[in-house]
């Protein structure tokens, strides 16, 4: 196991050395004292696990295909942009659009989550994104998904806290998401239907539910006890008749 | 659609029967069912609402006995509701939907490149004879080193991050189409063009198939909003990567590839599940400012250590001057800039008609800007957008372009003959379609035979100019708008285009 020292280091040496660790066969890297340090893990292919203490900066696991990337503290914008592969663990907040445009992968997140996360989502034969939530949304949550699984746990939601924002799923055209307890239907986008989970879903919720347990040290049974509605959309085409032909 | 539309067809396929030998090849290379055989009569007849004059029957028929007309306006003629308005009040009121086209701005607008005219030398300098004298056309795309006085520690990490520069042989690439919005078999000649001249295509925002890796090293990779594709394999195997902001033919706006187009393999491609709707959204969600791209730009170099130049492509609007001393600014090496007139697959008619500025005007205004903030030599500019000709090229780069996209004349090449039917994925010459049955006329290896002539034609012509002008090297020629006169401009004109009238000197 590895440790680096990331204070006052520039991004771009910060993340050559990681980049030259794990060529060099390093599995195992700690980062100390992370501040604000962009594009951590971005484009890394190799397997290997690394754990940042600190605050990681905007497009953590952009483009990653493999790492095991886990944060002590909060992220920022951007998590796991556009990512193939790999999981990553945030024992706090991230901001707006954690996994843009993901395409496979995991990421776990203990606190809340800001503005357009899971937007543009996609699934492509064996890859099958997912993103964990244990507290609140903001506003666009899972816009434009075609793929993949949100879950949205609203865990010590505060009592008269919406546990997402405004205009849930507007655009999606597939995949699945999944709200613990009940969602008020005004805030849901025009796309979606709210249905029961089937008992396939409930099982995948239980796993899920489980490791999410095991990451943040918490009970899966108390996740459980409340029902989860579940999101789908309407049509995988939801602009198919715009369109003069 | 109702039965019966009230717009009578605008074109009549007319068949000399004396010359119809009743082969049928106009039935089945028709891709809009407009030529139709009645076997029971065995007699030949067509639906000339179908006809979309895109002159495949014409070009195929083995005795001529194919012409088609445009037929007469449906109303007596009008200068304000002209024959296009009325049509498409018709269709809207048929359907209710967006008015949809394919290709360029086809509205009479002014041709700057048509009201530009080029010098030449003569006697008191001399001109050079490219036949016998080298004549430089490489050209060399990315990012220069920023002039000394720099801060301590800035200038070694500078050199760790600098991008290679990119050389292509001529100053004209392939623009960005992507497999999906044209077939494998168009897209695979322009792969092979490129690679055989020794330049570069572009595979749009659909990814790059996995039998096209081997011309990799000639691709300039696209990373649009819907990040299709888009993996650290494709970013690392391209030479180039260009973040898609906009396309000149529909500045402002996404793109939606209809589901009946993603077939198997355009789903492997673009990574997405067969049938679904490919939807591009009209911004990256991860860039809302400069900064933002900034973002984008360096999470893409860090993705692929720094070894590949990063281009914005951006359409041409009003501000486009600022927006690129922008994004020289953020980092990116190579910026580039699509003219209103630029084409497209699909986009809406409103918005390919009337969003936008001619190319022209914007390689000038944004050379003028780079060169007033000390920071046009850092950066390589390329103009996308309508390039019918040599001769526009040529201009381009005087105005201050490094080197141009051309896609339409590509197409054209191709067999395209502008029906600006590319939506409808029926394209009958094979390009703008993902069915086999008509993408399979279309031969990867004549197709590429072709556009290596149309660059060679176009390279040799742009010598010749050069020439003309006593220049041997293109780089000579950039910015270098003294080679440049206008005719029939006004003031205004000719103060943006930063160009004198003809008739006035030196």
């Amino acid at each position: 196991m590895e440790t680096l020292n990331a204070r006052s280091l520039h991004y771009q040496v910060l993340n050559e050395s990681i980049r030259n660790l794990l060529d060099n066969g390093c599995r195992e890297l700690v980062l100390k004292n992370v501040n604000g340090q962009r594009y951590i893990g971005a484009g890394v292919r190799q397997q290997a696990r690394l754990e940042i203490h600190g605050v990681p900066g905007n497009n953590l696991a952009a483009l990653m295909d493999g790492l095991e990337i886990e944060v002590f503290g909060n992220a920022q914008d951007g998590v796991g942009n556009t990512m193939n592969d790999g999981t990553v663990i945030i024992h706090g907040n991230t901001a707006d659009i954690t996994g843009y445009s993901m395409r496979g992968g995991r990421i776990f997140i203990r606190g809340n989550v800001g503005y357009r996360v899971g937007i543009h989502m996609k699934a492509f034969q064996d890859k099958n994104p997912l993103i964990v939530i244990g507290g609140q949304a903001g506003d666009f949550f899972g816009e434009y998904m075609a793929g993949g699984n949100l879950v949205l746990l609203g865990l010590d939601l505060p009592p008269g806290e919406a546990i997402a924002g405004n205009f849930v799923a507007t655009g999606m055209h597939g995949g699945a998401i999944f709200i613990r307890g009940q969602v008020d239907p005004e805030r849901l986008g025009k796309e979606v239907k709210a249905v029961a989970p089937t008992a396939a879903d409930q099982q995948r919720l239980q796993e899920i539910a489980g490791e999410f347990a095991g990451y943040f040290n918490l009970e899966a049974e108390k996740i459980l006890a409340r029902p989860f509605t579940k999101l789908i959309p309407y049509n995988k085409r939801p602009y198919g008749t715009m369109y003069a032909y | 659609m109702p039965a019966l539309s009230l717009m009578p067809p605008e074109f009549s396929i007319v068949r000399d029967e004396n010359k119809c030998v009743k082969c049928l090849a106009c039935v089945r290379q028709c891709g809009f069912g407009a030529q139709q055989y009645d076997a029971a009569d065995d007699r030949l007849y067509t639906i000339d609402a179908n006809c979309v004059n895109c002159q495949r029957c014409v070009s195929i028929c083995p005795t001529g006995a194919l012409t088609i007309y445009k037929n007469p306006p449906p109303l007596r003629p009008h200068a304000y509701w002209t024959e296009n308005h009325l049509r498409n009040i018709a269709k809207q009121a048929e359907t209710g939907g967006v008015l949809l086209t394919g290709m360029g701005n086809d509205q009479p607008f002014p041709a700057y490149f048509d009201r530009l005219l080029l010098n030449a030398s003569q006697v008191t300098n001399p001109s050079i004879d490219p036949l016998r004298e080298p004549m430089e056309l490489r050209t060399y795309l990315g990012r220069r080193p920023e002039a000394g006085g720099m801060m301590e520690g800035r200038e070694e990490r500078q050199a760790k991050t600098r991008t290679p520069l990119v050389p292509i042989e001529t100053p004209i690439m392939f623009s960005a189409m992507s497999y999906g919005s044209i077939s494998h078999e168009a897209f695979t000649s322009l792969a092979r063009a490129a690679k055989e001249f020794g330049t570069m295509f572009n595979t749009g925002e659909g990814g790059l198939p996995g039998d096209l890796y081997d011309y990799a090293d000639h691709a300039v990779v696209q990373v649009a909003s819907g990040r299709f594709g888009v993996h650290a394999d494709y970013l690392n195997a391209g030479r180039i990567v260009e973040i898609k902001i906009g396309q000149g033919a529909k500045p402002g706006i996404g793109g939606h590839l209809p589901g009946e187009k993603i077939t198997a393999a355009v789903a492997a491609t673009r990574m997405i599940p067969e049938g679904t709707d490919a939807l591009s959204p009209a911004p990256h969600h991860d860039i809302y400012s400069i900064e933002d791209l900034k973002q984008l730009i360096f999470t893409l170099k860090e993705a692929t250590r720094y070894q590949k130049p990063v281009s914005v492509k951006i359409s041409a609007v009003h501000n486009v001057a600022a927006i690129a001393s922008g994004i020289a600014r953020a980092g990116a090496d190579i910026i580039a800039i699509d003219g209103f007139r630029g084409g497209t697959g699909a986009a809406p008619t409103m918005i390919r008609d009337h969003v936008g500025i001619p190319i022209e005007l914007a390689i000038a205004a944004v050379d003028q800007r780079l060169r007033d903030e000390g920071i046009r030599n850092q950066i390589s500019l390329v103009a996308a957008g309508g390039f019918r000709s040599s001769a526009d090229v040529v201009k381009a780069i005087a105005l201050g372009a490094d080197a141009v996209y051309i896609a339409t004349a590509a197409l054209i090449a191709l067999g395209c003959h502008l029906c600006q039917k590319c939506y409808t994925g029926k394209c009958s010459w094979g390009i703008a379609t993902q069915d086999p049955y008509r993408s399979r006329r279309l031969n990867p290896e004549i197709g590429a035979e072709r556009l290596y002539n149309l660059l060679r034609g176009w390279s040799h012509e742009i010598k010749e100019m050069l020439g003309g002008m006593g220049i041997n090297s293109i780089e000579s020629l950039r910015g270098n708008r003294l080679h440049l006169r206008g005719v029939g401009l006004n003031e205004v004109e000719l103060k943006l285009l930063g160009v004198k009238h003809a008739g006035e000197a030196m």
